[in-house]
């Protein structure tokens, strides 16, 4: 019965460690859900400290987005503040000068943004590695030029200001009743779930497939180019969301210099620090991210300096990332699975069974 | 109609001809070997048979297709896989996993089924994974399902090469060096599961250098060398033909040597 777990070495500590989270994941679930939706009534949640937890969670989903083309199709990009500055802005114009509401405007800010990742990804999808990173970073300053320069649109340098609250159910959602906090969790923790479901979906092994070897995935019959493409229009979209949420966040006030090459670095160190690949990394990088020049508050303006020791040492020492490590649990079969395994005489390949049948 | 016939084909990379007017065919339900020296050009062969070099001049049909417009998305569609002879399985996917990718081109959701996991993409899964199980079984790698690609033993990520191949659902099964880097024992298995590879329904083309495998599982067998075709026959054959045992044993460098 043992074999079925092959090689996996069952006295790690990652063994071990991960399967005591799985057996009480539940528990870790509404513990953890619980303390979340506590959050804002924490005493020592300040306004400020406030800012930071929903920063942190705010730049996870970011990460969750750009991992999505890093970490499982392995492109990489440095322009993704563009399409984030591309959501923020789609959503704030939307509110302000087309008078929408928040959701509809929050959609467009996600939409507006895949479609611009569509019409960046045609042309230069036949690039891969560096030339795709050079583009990208290219394309971030042309978004910058843009938010600086068309005035009668954006309003340059002067940013917008006066951004609508969005309202839910009659319910204005602000700082203070936490209703921030509670959007930018839920958007945050619904990133995360598609983000598995594609990740486990015949997309998602494409886009893996192009990582390891775009040569063998090509030969697998996957149109390499076309899924390049979905992933780059679904990182778009999550970060375009994000965006979106941004303008939320920032005390009803956007402005450019919010959208540069630094904020790119942020997202991608996000992802690295975290784990590529991982969705419990992107939440953790954000974390470390955020409160590290908190915690060495003394050392504020030398937090870039950090964030690229952070990232040489990481490169160095654990390029899968803090938490990127290859999962020891076995495959996880849904229900419908287990049940035509039992049927096709399979039963055997079930972990753990027994409990279920 | 024929399977797979290949007419006169030739590459040329620059001033080198790498493959010059080959013709092979092969039959259904055949194991047919491509055997040379190293360098002779038989990957080569299995380059241009599945779209990843364009042919310079010749013909190539299977089933009644041709293949030479095609790209290599179509060619698998067509039937025709392979495994490659330097490992190209995906190293951070599992081995279940590298399977499944296999069966892409058969996985009919689209991708908003996969994101919000309808009953369709539940069934087609379901269905996929059970199938997996069952090559992964077949090859007898049943006890690694779970395991990284990356993490296998060389003669284990060739066995997940050819089960990723099967999971395409091709008819003719392109095989390249299946049997380096495995031990007698292993290749032993392996040439039992070539058998039964043919005997379930499968096509082989089969390039190999292990001769006790190519001898002992070939309908017939084609060598080649500096991308010419010096010899086809039956394996009895092959093993007594002057030209071959001249390009094996060095034979030909002397008559270059000569030129």
């Amino acid at each position: 019965m043992e074999k079925r777990f092959g090689s996996v070495k069952e006295n790690g500590l990652l063994y071990v460690f991960e399967h005591f989270v799985d057996a009480w994941k539940w528990v870790f679930a509404v513990v953890i859900g619980a303390v979340l939706l506590y959050t804002p009534k924490f005493s020592f949640m300040t306004p400020a400290n406030m800012r930071i937890v929903i920063m942190i969670i705010l730049y996870a989903m970011l990460g969750m987005g750009l991992n999505v083309l890093i970490g499982y199709t392995g492109q990489v990009s440095l322009g993704h503040a563009g399409f984030y500055g591309i959501g923020a802005y789609v959503c704030a114009l939307s509110m302000t000068k087309l008078g929408w509401s928040f959701w509809p405007a929050l959609v467009a800010a996600g939409v507006f943004a895949a479609l611009i990742g569509l019409l960046l990804g045609l042309p230069t999808l036949r690039l891969s590695g560096t030339y795709l990173s050079i583009v990208t970073l290219g394309f971030c300053e042309i978004v910058q030029m843009i938010l600086k320069q068309w005035e009668s649109v954006t309003n340059g340098n002067y940013g917008i200001r006066n951004i609508p609250k969005p309202v839910l159910f009659g319910m204005k959602l602000d700082m203070k009743n936490g209703g921030v906090f509670y959007l930018t969790l839920a958007l945050c923790v619904l990133t995360g779930i598609a983000c598995l479901a594609i990740r486990n979906s015949k997309a998602g092994r494409a886009f893996m497939a192009i990582r390891d070897d775009e040569l063998a995935a090509t030969m697998m019959g996957i149109r390499t180019a076309r899924y390049k493409i979905l992933a780059f229009v679904i990182s778009a979209f999550i970060t375009g969301l994000g965006g979106g949420l941004y303008c939320v966040i920032a005390n009803s006030y956007i402005e450019p210099t919010s959208f540069v090459f630094n904020t790119s670095i942020l997202i991608l160190s996000v992802v690295i620090v975290g784990g590529l690949g991982t969705v419990r990394g992107m939440v953790f990088g954000s974390a470390l991210l955020w409160l590290f020049p908190q915690v060495f508050r003394f050392l504020n303006e030398w937090r870039f300096v950090i964030y690229g020791v952070l990232l040489v040492l990481m490169m160095q020492f654990r390029p899968q990332g803090a938490l990127g490590w290859q999962s020891t649990l076995p495959y996880k079969l849904s229900r419908p699975t287990r049940r035509l395994l039992v049927e096709r005489g399979l039963g055997a390949y079930i972990p753990g069974r027994g409990k279920e049948a | 109609m024929a399977f797979l016939t290949i007419d006169n084909i030739t590459i040329r990379f620059g001033g080198l001809t790498a493959v010059d007017n080959v013709s092979l065919r092969v039959d259904q339900g055949e194991i047919v070997s491509l055997v040379g020296p190293n360098g002779a050009g038989k990957t080569t062969v299995f380059n241009m048979l599945t779209g990843v070099y364009r042919i310079t001049e010749g013909d190539m049909e299977f089933m009644g297709q041709k293949l030479m417009d095609k790209t290599p998305q179509e060619i698998v569609k067509l039937g025709i896989s392979r495994t490659f002879q330097n490992l190209r399985l995906f190293p951070k996917l599992r081995v279940i996993e590298n399977v499944l990718v296999g069966m892409h081109i058969h996985t009919h959701y689209n991708f908003f089924q996969g994101l919000f996991h309808t009953p369709a993409y539940r069934r087609q899964e379901a269905e996929n994974i059970a199938r997996a199980i069952e090559i992964l079984e077949s090859i007898g790698m049943g006890a690694h399902i779970n395991d990284y690609a990356g993490s296998l033993p060389y003669g284990d990520q060739r066995k997940v090469e050819i089960a990723r191949a099967m999971a395409t659902d091709a008819k003719l099964l392109l095989l390249d060096e299946p049997a380096a880097g495995m031990n007698p024992a292993e290749s032993e298995a392996l040439l039992q599961f070539i058998r039964h590879l043919k005997n379930i329904g499968y096509t082989v083309l089969l390039i190999e250098h292990d001769m006790n495998v190519v001898m002992n599982v070939s309908d017939r067998i084609y060598v080649l060398d500096h991308g010419k075709l010096i010899a086809e026959g039956l394996p009895e054959e092959i093993a007594s033909n002057q030209a071959v045992i001249d390009a094996y044993l060095g034979g030909e460098r002397e008559k270059h040597a000569e030129n």
